[in-house]
Order: structure tokens, then C-alpha cells, then sequence
């Protein structure tokens, strides 16, 4: 608690009336749950000394849809699906992890054309969330243009996502055992001319932010986490590699194509919400680079097993084979089977590590699934960041961790 | 390569770790099952010895077997940074007696227990903020229990009369159906005045070594 002493002023009879001390109590604010700073529903209850946050306490679960609990009562392809919805920014990577633990438990691979679509898809991911977080980050702290700019740049994209898989957002794209199907004609080449233009948005949006005095003011040592409170926090992805963690699981642990393809992880030293932009911008970049590898990369070929108990024959097919007709009845109503087992899997989602804990019991449903969502963890450490700072430091703090309720609330 | 470095792993775990019940590698990953009092000076070892160095829980999560003796199973995910490797830890729990908090050892463990105690009703000793977390305020029951209804059992609504929220027994025009898909092409092994064949062919497969 702290007391302001009155200044000494003039003794006029007027300003003793209006004279009056002002005390500053310790007290409580609910930040949200309809904050626009909160990046969804988040209810953040600060206790504040004055304008400085004492203790933060986040209450979440406001949109808890209990995801977990729907998919024990669905097949494995109708599960796909859930895993748009809980990182509504970045959609593909989260089907993606299901997807790897699915074959897992199968034992089956997909075909090397469907992996360079996913590692492209994975990338052109990355950039849509990063698009989304660096800008609606410099809107929490008070810029206004980079969201105007960056929701063009992410229109481009989603309709790339639109032509592959025929929704915007929610594309269900990634299938047990390959893509759910081809990219259609025209696509790579529109993806090329969009890969040679992006890179100077990306410098128009460095320019605008990164020597931006106000920007900098309002980010540079706040929120700090080293790396070792970073890792005992049960950080991941960009927030870690901006605490000085050479850790991307693109490298250590890689998946689908990426260990054939070249590119660098931005790590940075000081752990504050500067760094943690730095990181995802130069990230952009090095997406770009991956994408142009996939591009060129990519042969023609099968997008899918051809293994008719696992994915789905041609329609053309259908019509004139009763085997077809079967197998697609088959897999639409009961779905395949996965043997007995457990997996951990995890890809290297934009906001960090993504993991899938499934527990399969033989039958075409999972017995258990657990998705580890990225934002858990970071917010969880929003108490040991935002202590001492300002109420305004809170909000920059949030923006920073990359937080999407859909995926901590699951 | 990879799983020859979990096998020593897994033996060293064995002579270091106490209360190991088994480890071994499950789909190539290591799994470590271990008795429930072992956990704090488990947990503490596998972060702080150098064979192991996991500096990071990833995941902490119950799973529910309703049939076995101890019903709940809590799966710790752990990391290591420096060593590139995942151990999984495996702990029984019947869910009266607590599991011992790790929230010690890895700080992000709070919110992952308090979310294992919300979904399970598993409790964890010595955590120190045992709210609920994902679910409602004032919810009752654990929901990722098998025994609790997908459907659930309140529904919420706005009560246009008395001008609130109001909470209100499920009620569900159509009953919840829960196909049951383990189809008869395999359920089915034998056809009827086949059954001679049918014993033939469980015999080979008794005989055979998996």
C-alpha cells in the first residue's frame, strides 16, 4: 500500500475544498474475459499495487469445448477435423501431429509427394500465425497498421489454403496416410510468384517495427524469461529460442521433409517480448526458404497410401469396382482399426511444441488422446512474467507468448 | 541408432532410478513405470542426473482403465533438451490415495495436475493450487472418466423469466446412440457348419510365436 502525500499548495479556502488525498490500495482487477488485449477468452485476474501487477492469476477454460472427451467417440478420420479448431490460426500443423501419431500406431508412411505438401503447408502455416501474432502483437501496444497489412498478406494465404483444400480456416487437409488430395493445377506456380513477392513485406514490416522507438520502448526487457526458468516453465518453440535455447524440433526430432531441407533457427539472448518478435520475424523468412525448396522439390505422384484400408479410393474408381465401393462404405461408417498402443508424438507447431499423447485399443476409435497445447504452459508462466511490471506490460506480455484460447482450452 | 541409445537408457534407469516396476522401449519410445511414492525422488533424478537431463515436462495426463485394480494411469512426458530424448514415466494410481506433486521439480507441473485432477479426480499431494481448471465454475464430476457421459449431465441456458443463466438436467430429444463398429467380418470367425476349420485355425494361431 502506498500513500501519495499531498503536495503543498497555495492555502486558498478554494483549493482546500478541492484538495483531497489520494490513497492507492492494493486491489483486484479482472482483465477480461472480454478484453481485446486477452486474444480470445482469457479471464486474468491481477492483484495490483497501484499500477504495478503483484500477482497474476489466469483463469482459463472459458472455451472449453472438452475435445478430448468428443474424440474417444469418433473414428480416427472424423477426429481430423477437432485439430482445426483448437489453433484456429494455424490449422494444418495441428491435423499434423495427429496425423504422425496416427501412422505411428499403423506403421505406415505416407508417399514422398505428400510429404513435401505437408512440410509446405507446415511452413505456409508458420507465416499465417506469425503474420497474425507479430501484428495483433503491435496492435495490443498501440500500432494500428502493421494488422491492416498483415491481414492482406494472410488473405493470400488462406487462399492458398482454399485452393488445396477447399476452406479457408478450416482446411482437414492432412489425412492418415497422405494429403486428402492433390494440389490442384496452377497452385505451385501461384505459391512461387507469391514466395519471390512476400520477403518485402516482411522487410516493410521490419521497417515499420524493429527500430520503432515506441515498439521498442514498450517491448525491450519486459516479460524477461531466461533459459533455465524458460525450460523448467515448460517453454517451447519461438518463446524458448528467444531465451537463448537452440531448440526447434524441425531439427533435433525432424518430420515429414524437413531434414531435406536447408534452413536456420533465429535464437536470440535476452528472453523479453523484443526478442520473442525477432525470433518469429526472422522465422518468416526462413519459411519462405523452406517453402521454395518444397516447390521445387516436389515430383509428381501419389498423394496418399494406396492402401485401400486406410485411405479412400477414387470415385472413378467406385463406379466401376465393388471392391472400391466396399472399401469406401467401409471406411466412411466404421473406419480403419489401429492395433493396441501408446505414442507421444510432437511436431513443431508455430507457437512451439504440439504434442499428441493417443492411446489406441485396437478399435477404429482412440481410447485416450490427449493434445499438449503450446499456449498451456506459456500462460501459465504469465504470473512469473508480468510480476512488477505494468498493467500496460501485461498486455504486451500476452501478445508476445502467442497465446489462441481454442488450443489452451482445448 | 536411436533405439539402441533408448535401450541403455532404459537399462540405465533401472539401476539409477528407485521404484522402477519396468522400463523398456514401447513403438520406439521409452516407457518408465514406476511405483507412486518413488515419484519425487524419481522425477528429481531424471532432471538433475546427466544420464538423463530432462529439463522439461512436456505433458502430464491421466488415462482412465475402469477395469483394472488402479484405475488411473498419470503419463508424465519428459524432455531433455541437451540429450535430444523423451522418457515417458507411467504411475498407477486408484484415484482415493494421492499421486505426490512433481510441481516442485518442473514449476509448469501445477496447472498440469490441476488439470488431471479436474478431467480424472486424480489429487495430487503437496500441490498448492488444487482449483479446477478447465471445467466450469462450480462444475460437478470428472469428465474424461469413462463412466461420465459424453453428453454430460447439466446443460446451461439463458432463463429469459427470471433473467439468468440457469444450469439444468440434460435433456436430449433423441437418446445419445453409441454405434458400436467392432463388426461381425471380425467378430464372426466362424460360419456356422464351419466350425471344425474355424478350431484348426485358432490352433495355428496359438501355435504361432507372436
Amino acid at each position: 500500500m502506498s500513500v501519495v502525500e499531498p503536495i503543498d499548495l497555495p492555502q486558498s479556502e478554494a483549493d482546500v475544498a478541492r484538495r483531497r488525498q489520494v490513497v492507492i490500495d492494493s486491489h483486484a482487477i479482472n482483465f477480461g474475459p472480454q478484453h481485446p488485449a486477452a486474444h480470445g477468452v482469457l479471464r486474468l485476474v491481477l492483484e495490483m499495487d497501484g499500477e504495478v501487477v503483484e500477482r497474476a492469476d489466469p483463469h482459463v477454460g472459458l472455451l472449453h469445448r472438452g475435445t478430448e472427451k468428443l474424440m474417444e467417440y469418433r473414428t480416427y478420420t472424423q477426429n481430423t477435423p477437432y485439430f482445426d479448431r483448437l489453433d484456429y490460426v494455424s490449422p494444418m500443423s495441428n491435423e499434423h501431429v495427429f496425423v504422425l501419431a496416427t501412422e505411428k500406431l499403423l506403421g505406415i508412411a505416407p508417399p514422398e509427394r505428400a510429404l513435401w505438401i505437408r512440410t509446405m503447408f507446415d511452413e505456409i502455416t508458420r507465416i499465417l500465425n506469425h503474420l497474425l501474432n507479430i501484428t495483433s502483437f503491435a496492435m495490443d501496444v498501440g500500432a494500428l497498421t502493421p494488422p491492416l497489412w498483415g491481414y492482406e498478406e494472410r488473405e493470400k494465404l488462406m487462399e492458398f489454403y482454399e485452393a488445396a483444400s477447399g476452406a479457408r480456416l478450416h482446411a482437414n487437409y492432412y489425412r492418415h496416410g497422405g494429403v486428402s488430395r492433390d494440389l490442384p493445377a496452377g497452385l505451385p506456380e501461384q505459391i512461387w510468384e507469391w514466395s519471390e513477392r512476400f520477403p518485402r513485406f516482411i522487410d516493410d514490416l521490419w521497417n515499420l517495427l524493429t527500430e520503432n522507438r515506441i515498439w521498442k520502448q514498450r517491448t525491450v526487457d519486459i516479460g524477461v524469461m531466461d533459459a533455465e526458468q524458460a525450460l523448467a516453465w515448460g517453454f517451447s518453440g519461438p518463446n524458448l529460442r528467444a531465451s537463448g535455447v537452440p531448440w526447434d524440433l524441425r531439427k533435433s526430432q525432424p518430420y515429414a521433409m524437413y531434414e531435406h531441407v536447408a534452413f536456420d533457427i533465429p535464437v536470440t539472448r535476452n528472453g523479453d517480448c523484443y526478442d520473442r518478435y525477432l525470433v518469429r520475424m526472422i522465422e518468416m523468412r526462413e519459411s519462405v526458404k523452406i517453402i521454395r525448396q518444397c516447390l521445387e522439390r516436389m515430383k509428381p505422384g501419389p498423394v496418399k497410401v494406396e492402401d485401400r484400408k486406410f485411405t479412400p479410393p477414387k470415385r472413378e474408381e467406385m463406379k466401376r469396382s465393388m471392391e472400391a465401393l466396399i472399401h469406401h462404405f467401409k471406411l466412411f461408417t466404421e473406419g480403419f482399426h489401429v492395433p493396441a498402443g501408446a505414442t507421444y508424438t510432437a511436431v513443431e507447431s508455430p507457437k512451439g511444441e504440439l504434442g499428441v499423447y493417443l492411446v489406441a485399443d485396437g478399435t477404429n476409435r482412440p481410447y485416450r488422446c490427449k493434445i499438449r497445447p503450446t499456449g498451456f504452459s506459456h500462460l501459465q508462466a504469465i504470473e512469473v512474467m508480468t510480476r512488477g511490471h505494468m498493467l500496460a506490460d501485461a498486455v504486451a506480455v500476452i501478445g508476445s507468448i502467442d497465446l489462441v484460447f481454442g488450443e489452451v482450452d482445448r | 541408432m536411436a533405439d539402441d541409445r533408448l535401450s541403455l537408457l532404459a537399462e540405465t534407469v533401472v539401476q539409477i532410478i528407485p521404484g522402477v516396476r519396468c522400463a523398456g522401449l514401447e513403438q520406439g519410445e521409452l516407457v518408465v513405470r514406476i511405483e507412486r511414492d518413488a515419484v519425487p525422488e524419481a522425477m528429481r533424478l531424471l532432471r538433475d542426473d546427466p544420464h538423463f537431463a530432462c529439463e522439461q515436462m512436456m505433458d502430464l495426463c491421466g488415462v482412465d482403465w475402469p477395469d483394472r485394480a488402479e484405475r488411473f494411469e498419470v503419463v508424465y512426458n519428459l524432455l531433455s533438451v541437451s540429450l535430444n530424448h523423451r522418457v515417458r514415466v507411467i504411475v498407477q494410481s486408484d484415484g482415493q490415495t494421492p499421486v505426490p506433486s512433481v510441481s516442485g521439480v518442473w514449476p509448469c507441473a501445477t496447472w498440469w495436475e490441476r488439470e488431471c485432477w479436474d478431467l480424472f479426480g486424480v489429487s495430487f499431494e503437496g500441490l498448492a493450487d488444487h482449483r479446477r481448471i478447465l471445467t466450469d465454475y462450480g462444475f460437478e464430476g470428472h469428465p474424461l472418466r469413462k463412466d461420465f457421459p459424453m453428453t454430460g449431465l447439466v446443460e446451461v441456458r439463458f432463463d429469459e423469466e427470471r433473467k439468468q443463466v440457469i444450469y439444468e438436467p440434460v435433456r436430449l430429444t433423441q437418446d445419445f446412440r453409441n454405434f458400436q463398429f467392432l463388426s461381425p467380418w471380425e467378430g464372426m470367425t466362424s460360419l456356422p457348419g464351419d466350425e471344425k476349420a474355424h478350431l484348426a485355425r485358432i490352433g495355428l494361431q496359438e501355435r504361432s510365436p507372436s
